[in-house]
């Protein structure tokens, strides 16, 4: 229970520091911090949806940024008809109602079909055919010449929603803030459910739960696809944030930093894939404005960290903050 | 009828017969015990019967269906409980969440994403009832990994009779016990013989002649022979292939 309760306090820290900063931000007229406080938690949000297959059911997925460039695509996709017309009737549209449930939707089918294959494998083939299946999504992308292949998509028009407006970028902020607190939430509460014990549960020791009597696959394939949906709707954020969509966002690279982002964290813990996003963002444009030439070369500290952390601190930055002695 | 009966099992792997034309019945309630020299094929039996392992031919019949083809899921549900001769536990769980599971496997599906699983009075007060049972109340909310050798295979009797099966398989549970943890052992098991069948595999001659309504002896994957303790003890294949070597 102290385990706990000094997770507490960490969340508390940082949820706190991110409602607060933004509007300073704001005031103080830095609006480059603003921007990044955004990407990183629309980020935040992936990587929560990610850690959610990730720490608690142990499965290593190498294909999240797919889900997220769907959810831009989703977002992008429907401004495209609706400004230069094309495509059925219903799809050209600005309409946030249209657009968030069709990234949620159209990442969670994709979660669905794939994950009900990958998830026949384990270990390192797991890795790969995620990877395989996210590297599909990108070439696909790539070779469609109406949504501008690999030269991208501008969003001429942000999603419109009654309640917020994605061209303030304050607004905007809060916005995913709010999305931020409510997957976090989300995330929470399937964990302690039952259904995250059986989630949690195979992934500590799957022949036992099958011996228990538990179908681990539709368990699994059950989480994959709430994972892929949450993290349709961060890709739906991130359109309306960069207005600028390319099938970059979906490289395997991409992947690659969400899942920094978990294991810098802690993959054991809800809220340290944000721990993590605030630390990954935040250093990573510490060191690249780095006087020359380290500014240059901050991929070389940036990694030595990473590896230090991988190393030496099991668990992610989380538990290293709230590590007791009975630990 | 017997609850489980295995018709002319066989099973190989490449070229090494580790199940060959093996038949034996399991009656309700009865304590029915497998002996046999090491790498007489007793774990690759309890694979087949629990599902992790399917036979080449013969069949397994329980309550005369005949599940050898069943996915392990759907045979735990049929009422047969397995406990692993390597302590098979989720480490990472509580003692209490790991007999919890057990129960929840009971209760149908466990889609159910809202309420908390700790919160939920029946499971919970059940798991300590169990836990209760194999002297390890007081250990509920430790971490698994933190319990000893001889309390991890406590805790497995307690998950297989979370379980509430018919039929228990019970795979060693003395392994790697000491003299005064395997007399507990006994203890424990002689509560619970009579209220489910049980089939025990056991290196601990002293605890299965102490406890087996009968017992079939395994070498090289065929029983050569089944009986009661005094029987098998007289019977001289018996002493010549295993006892006498001891």
């Amino acid at each position: 229970m102290t385990m706990l309760r000094g997770r507490g306090w960490i969340t508390a820290i940082i949820m706190i520091l991110l409602a607060v900063l933004p509007p300073i931000f704001v005031a103080t007229g830095n609006a480059f911090w603003l921007d990044l406080a955004t990407r990183l938690v629309i980020l935040a949000i992936a990587a929560v949806s990610l850690n959610l297959i990730l720490g608690y059911g142990g499965l290593v997925s190498f294909g999240h940024a797919a889900l997220l460039g769907i959810g831009a695509y989703a977002v992008g996709i429907p401004a495209h008809h609706w400004l230069y017309g094309g495509g059925p009737e219903w799809l050209q549209t600005t309409s946030g109602w249209l657009q968030f449930p069709l990234a949620i939707l159209a990442a969670a089918l994709f979660a669905l079909v794939t994950g009900a294959i990958c998830l026949r494998t384990r270990g390192v083939y797991f890795i790969m055919i995620t990877m395989a299946f996210a590297q599909m999504m990108y070439y696909l992308i790539v070779s469609i010449e109406e949504y501008g292949g690999d030269d991208g998509l501008v969003i001429d028009q942000r999603s419109e929603l009654p309640f917020v407006d994605f061209s303030d970028p304050l607004q905007q902020y809060f916005f995913c803030f709010v999305s931020l607190v409510i997957v976090l939430l989300l995330v929470r509460m399937i964990v302690n459910s039952r259904f995250g014990m059986v989630l949690q549960g195979a992934k500590g020791n799957e022949e036992r739960m099958r011996t228990l009597g538990y179908n681990v696959y539709a368990y699994r394939l059950t989480a994959y696809v709430i994972s892929g949906a949450m993290c349709g709707f961060a890709g739906a954020l991130l359109g309306n944030f960069t207005t600028f969509i390319s099938p970059e966002m979906m490289d395997w690279q991409r992947s690659g930093e969400l899942m920094f982002m978990v294991i810098l964290g802690g993959a054991s813990t809800t809220v340290g894939p944000v721990l993590g996003a605030v630390v990954f963002i935040v250093l990573e444009h510490l060191l690249s404005s780095l006087p020359e030439p380290l500014g240059v070369y901050w991929h070389l500290p940036f990694g030595l960290l990473l590896i230090i952390v991988v190393l030496f601190v099991r668990g992610g930055l989380t538990t290293l903050l709230t590590r007791r002695g009975d630990r | 009828m017997a609850l489980l009966e295995i018709r002319n099992l066989n099973k190989s792997y490449g070229g090494i017969k580790a199940t060959d034309d093996l038949s034996l019945t399991v009656e309700p309630g009865e304590l029915h015990a497998i002996i046999g020299p090491n790498g007489a094929g007793k774990t690759t039996l309890i694979s087949q019967l629990s599902g992790l392992a399917r036979p080449d031919t013969g069949s397994i019949l329980y309550k005369g269906r005949d599940i050898s083809s069943g996915a392990a899921h759907r045979r735990a549900h049929l009422g047969i409980a397995r406990s692993f001769q390597i302590t098979s536990l989720i480490m990472e769980m509580t003692v209490a969440d790991n007999v919890a599971l057990a129960l929840q496997a009971r209760e149908g599906h466990s889609f159910r994403f809202i309420r908390p699983a700790r919160k939920v009075r029946h499971l919970r007060d059940r798991a300590l009832e169990l836990l209760a049972q194999v002297g390890l109340e007081d250990k509920a909310d430790r971490p698994t990994h933190a319990l000893s050798h001889g309390e991890h295979r406590h805790m497995e009797i307690a998950i297989a009779l979370a379980a509430e099966a018919e039929l228990m398989l019970l795979d060693e549970p003395m392994a790697g016990l000491g003299t005064e943890e395997s007399g507990q052992m006994v203890e424990l098991l002689r509560g619970i013989k009579g209220r489910h069948a049980i089939l025990l595999i056991e290196h601990d001659m002293d605890a299965v002649f102490a406890l087996a309504d009968r017992i079939s002896v395994l070498v090289y994957g065929h029983i050569i022979a089944t009986g009661s303790p005094d029987e098998i003890r007289g019977n001289e294949a018996v002493q010549h292939a295993y006892l006498g070597e001891e």
